[in-house]
């Protein structure tokens, strides 16, 4: 965050790139991730400002959070809850005793011109967490740390083309993010997942993003920059070499894109080491609308931020009764949970991959228990709202319908007021704005004809319109229903059960056989 | 009665009055706090001038009148309709420019904090305000509190009350100025390594650094937070502990604020009783390094408390020789972090570059160039280059070390007293200009003062008489974390026997000062 070496942005342009498969033969890639994750806290790390998103700028700010002359900090007990919370949750060892730190930078956006963070003595250390690929491989990510820091206010540069201080006439901070909870979760180096590793960092950030959401410490919402990606790549050789310069491409804020940052920089990494150069250390920006990286800040051994104890704060020294109180409500892991729900929902291995990639896991669970069978939860998430979402380019949990609404749906097919087809239209009606299914299949008139005497009626007037069907049934051939049952529906405008409909035919014929 | 230095008829016995007998006289309704604090801005406006017009004592950066005067009034209303008030209530206080005051200007002595208002109060000052403590105004102090002379003011030198050639001692010599010379009863100071206690003992004043945590630092503009007190200054042991116990206890937005109660202060202030007490003298304060006037002081004093019934032995402390160098490096080491939220950017003084781009960068560097002066900058570099990498062990982490020895000998040495006692400052009061050129010797003023802010423990500055120069010579006791009575059991009792040697005060046979004209704007009559 240093501006004395403040190199300018790349062109733009694009670098040589290797194609991917081809730099992936010939290197092996090596990754790590560093995710910040702002605290559902209701106040600030440390002080009692809120962390509201979406307020006036520079309105939710106090003495400490502005940084002034005087004020002092003081730890938020939640953010420590939940970063011993998370800690738990990636199997971390959480210490006994830890200090705050504070890491020396000029910089606007930092109001004390120091970052108040845990640097050697982290809150949670030696972890890992599961996720699985896509193809169901699990692979363990280790994690090295989880400590908790403050966040920065928000810089705006105004002026410049590029939304970069680089060109910019002036710039702007609000200061409601100053002093937010985060907890950085720092991995491993993660080597051995070779061609795959773009994949492994996406279902990292992913896994990560669920846990934290189970968790109830984040909402985790990407796009709100509540979470946020700092993806690190560096190739090698061989997977005996030693790791190669590593470069830190920052803040990337989409599953999707921590996939293609990591992709892209392995072929631009190959491109230079074939070139016969090097790697440069240094952190990169990511241009979600390119796909590309360019160039940041070259990062050298230089950087000093002289972190020394910060002596406005005693050590954290959570007791180990207060971990195991802490402990004891973790809510069930997304791994374990996910494999518990299959097993109950009675899904494929297939199935349920679709539904978790499809970030639907939490709805069906909703929709299951709003009464729906699993079966049609999945059916109308997956199938006609996911269509509708991806029409309306909307998230499908932002649809005008919610899983009380879909299993109200579902409930009127199965006790056969309406038939699949209607509610089709009942759905288009709800998410139309009409009201809620019920009031929908009142005002469009949509119930199923379930007056008996009327369907047998008509059935009697199409098996007489097809005297061979009858013959046809009646010799075993139970499948030449289905036409005078189309009859039917046809004759109904499509108003009664089919199902009710095909009985009924046998009904008739067997009757008539008799 | 006396005559009225101030003009005003029955003033001079006002402001000559110690804070336990003004809270008497108000609780008796023989005086109205309004007529208190008037006097009390009668006599500033008469000896105080202002700091960097050369005249006066200039104790005060900035004289709250108008404010003083209402809450003083509002006080006296409260009392009249016989509401319980605070025992303070209605004796007025100073406070050190340090000390964020809400809607009053704090420049903690640096221009890079002119014309600042802070939005809030630091917590003592809401404890003050609470009792109804109606506020002067802003003393004077060494930018950022650092150095031990007041003459790093930005504004201009404080001028000592017993010579005004000299310096009241630093960095808080406004604050004891301002007790010495009468222009406030009391006052609060900030002690970092000495900045309430040495200029206590150059002003004839008392001066009390309370145990590391005992008074909240919320609102202290911070010079280095490990070590950082404030406390109180007064001219009686008894009025110390006053206004101790106003400003002391938890403060839960203070993360290094002690949660004990405060303690019975003037209680043990007026115990007068030493019988018994283990006093140990510490070899490594006393004797080298201290004049002679001084030290004959310092030895007298020791007699009186043998003879009043102390044992008094002699105790080591061998790392002490080592703690003003361990001072040096940590105590530049936060305030290097500590002072960089001044950069422009958000409050305070604002330079742009005179030339080339304005960058934010470049107008920090403007900004600080420009609005910290010299001391302040040789202490952000010294800090700076102590907390480097590759430098940090070497320089912060053995200095650290330093600091736990100093701890462990404190330790040691509590176990063979109950007080540890030296002299507080190695000279009297020096003259103005002497040491400006040699930071060096400007640093040893704090010699015997630096340890008990190492350690955290609380120390006392009470006068033990004055030197063949004719300047008072500050006696200091020091005591055990958290055992903050012991300064006022041993030092009001010290305090009375040499008042009874004297006859009276020593701050009596103080120099009469020359009325100035005064350069602040007049307080409305009455």
């Amino acid at each position: 965050m240093s501006t004395t070496t403040t190199a300018p942005a790349a062109t733009g342009g694009a670098e040589p790139l290797v194609a991917y498969d081809d730099a992936t033969a010939r290197y092996d890639v090596v990754i790590g991730l560093e995710v910040h994750v702002e605290l559902g806290t209701a106040t600030k790390m440390f002080d009692g400002s809120s962390t509201a998103f979406g307020a006036e700028p520079n309105t939710q700010v106090s003495p400490v959070s502005l940084g002034l002359p005087g004020a002092l900090p003081v730890v938020n007990r939640l953010a420590v809850e939940h970063g011993i919370r998370i800690g738990l949750a990636l199997s971390c060892d959480i210490a006994e005793s830890c200090r705050f730190a504070r890491k020396n930078y000029f910089y606007p956006d930092m109001p004390k011109n120091f970052q108040t963070s845990q640097y050697d003595e982290p809150i949670a250390a030696d972890g890992h967490l599961e996720v699985v690929l896509d193809d169901g491989t699990p692979w363990r990510v280790e994690v090295e740390r989880a400590h908790l820091e403050e966040d920065t206010g928000k810089s705006t540069h105004v002026g410049g083309s590029t939304g970069r201080i680089h060109g910019a006439d002036h710039s702007l901070v609000d200061y409601n993010r100053a002093g937010i909870p985060l907890v950085e979760v720092v991995t491993r180096p993660v080597t051995g997942a070779g061609a795959r590793a773009p994949e492994v960092a996406r279902a990292y950030v992913a896994a990560l993003r669920d846990l934290l959401r189970a968790l109830g410490v984040s909402e985790a919402r990407m796009e709100q920059g509540q979470m946020r990606a700092d993806v690190n790549v560096s190739l090698r050789p061989s997977p005996d070499a030693p790791l190669g310069t590593r470069t830190e491409t920052k803040n990337v804020n989409s599953f999707r894109s921590v996939e293609r940052a990591v992709r892209y920089e392995v072929s631009r990494q190959a491109a230079v080491l074939d070139a016969g150069r090097a790697v440069l250390q240094e952190t990169r920006h990511w241009h979600e609308d390119t796909g590309i990286t360019t160039s940041g800040r070259v990062k050298s051994d230089a950087d000093d931020y002289r972190y020394f104890p910060e002596p406005d704060l005693v050590p954290v020294t959570p007791s180990r009764a207060w971990v195991e109180e802490i402990r004891a409500t973790l809510p069930e892991m997304p791994v374990a949970r996910r494999a518990r729900l299959q097993g109950e929902w009675g899904y494929s291995d297939l199935e349920m991959r679709d539904v978790v990639n499809a970030g639907l896991l939490e709805t069906i669970s909703a929709t299951v228990a709003a009464g729906a069978s699993p079966a049609a939860a999945r059916k109308w998430w997956g199938g006609e709202l996911a269509r509708t979402a991806n029409e309306r380019q909307v998230e499908v949990t932002s649809l005008p319908v919610g899983p009380e609404g879909v299993a109200e749906l579902a409930g009127l097919v199965e006790s056969g007021r309406i038939n699949d087809r209607m509610a089709r239209q009942v759905l288009e009606g709800v998410l139309a704005g009409e009201g809620t299914p019920t009031e929908v299949v009142s005002a469009r008139g949509l119930e199923v004809v379930s007056d008996e005497s009327a369907l047998v009626a008509a059935v009697d007037e199409a098996l007489a319109a097809q005297p061979d069907v009858a013959e046809k049934i009646r010799g075993g051939k139970v499948a030449a229903a289905g036409a005078v049952v189309g009859a039917v529906m046809k004759a109904t405008r499509g108003a009664a059960d089919a199902q009710r409909v095909r009985e009924i035919v046998l009904e008739r014929v067997g009757a008539a056989g008799s | 009665m006396a005559p009225a230095e101030s003009g005003r008829p029955g003033a001079d016995d006002l402001v000559r009055a110690t804070a336990a007998d003004l809270a008497q006289r108000l609780a008796a309704r023989e005086v109205s706090s309004e007529e208190v604090v008037r006097a009390h801005l009668d006599r500033i406006a008469a000896v105080d001038g202002a700091p960097g017009d050369g005249r006066g004592v200039a104790a005060f950066l900035h004289v709250s009148g108008e404010e003083a005067l209402a809450a003083a009034r509002d006080v006296d209303a409260r009392r009249a309709a016989g509401e319980d008030l605070h025992p303070a209530a209605g004796v007025p206080v100073a406070v050190k420019d340090v000390v964020v005051t809400r809607g009053t200007p704090t420049t903690a002595g640096s221009k890079i904090l002119e014309g600042w208002v802070p939005p809030y109060d630091a917590t003592l000052v809401e404890r003050l305000r609470a009792a109804g403590m109606p506020l002067l105004g802003k003393t004077n102090m060494d930018e950022f509190a650092m150095g031990s002379s007041t003459e790093h003011s930005a504004y201009g030198p404080t001028r000592n009350p017993w010579d005004t050639s000299r310096t009241p001692g630093g960095s808080g010599g406004g604050s004891a100025a301002a007790v010495a010379a009468f222009e406030a009863p009391l006052a609060v100071g900030t002690d970092t390594g000495g900045s309430i206690r040495q200029p206590a003992a150059v002003t004839g004043s008392v001066g009390v650094k309370p145990t590391y945590g005992g008074i909240s630092r919320y609102g202290l503009v911070a010079m280095a937070s490990s070590l950082d007190q404030a406390g109180p200054c007064a001219r009686t042991v008894l009025d110390a502990a006053l206004l101790h116990e106003v400003m002391g206890g938890h403060d839960p937005r203070d993360a290094t604020s002690l949660t004990d109660p405060v303690g019975a202060l003037a209680d043990a202030a007026r115990s007068r009783d030493v019988r018994g007490m283990r006093v140990g003298v510490v070899r490594e304060l006393t004797g080298e390094g201290f004049s002679d006037g001084v030290s004959a002081s310092f030895r007298a004093s020791l007699d009186l408390l043998a003879d009043a019934g102390a044992e008094v032995v002699e105790v080591s402390c061998p790392t002490f020789a080592h703690a003003l160098d361990a001072y040096y490096l940590i105590m530049p080491s936060e305030a290097s972090s500590n002072l960089a939220r001044f950069d422009g950017m958000r409050f305070g003084l604002r330079v742009e570059p005179s030339e080339g781009p304005v960058t934010a960068e470049r107008v920090m560097a403007a900004t600080r160039g420009a609005g910290f002066g010299a001391e302040v900058k040789r202490r952000i570099i010294l800090g700076t280059y102590a907390l480097s990498a590759g430098y940090y062990d070497a320089y912060y982490g053995s200095a650290q070390k330093v600091r736990t020895l100093v701890q462990r000998d404190f330790a040691a040495a509590f176990e063979q007293a109950d007080v540890l006692v030296s002299p507080t400052a190695p000279t009297t009061a020096f003259p103005l200009g002497s040491r400006l050129d040699d930071p060096l010797a400007m640093y040893a003023a704090d010699i015997a003062t630096i340890p008990a802010n190492l350690a955290g423990v609380p120390g006392m500055s009470l006068p033990s008489g004055l030197a063949e120069d004719g300047l008072p010579v500050g006696f200091q006791v020091m005591a055990p974390a958290r055992a903050d009575e012991r300064l006022y059991r041993l030092g009001g009792a010290l305090e009375a026997l040499l008042e009874e040697r004297w006859g009276g005060p020593l701050l009596a046979s103080a120099p009469r000062l020359e009325t100035v004209p005064a350069t602040r704007p007049e307080v409305a009559p009455a």
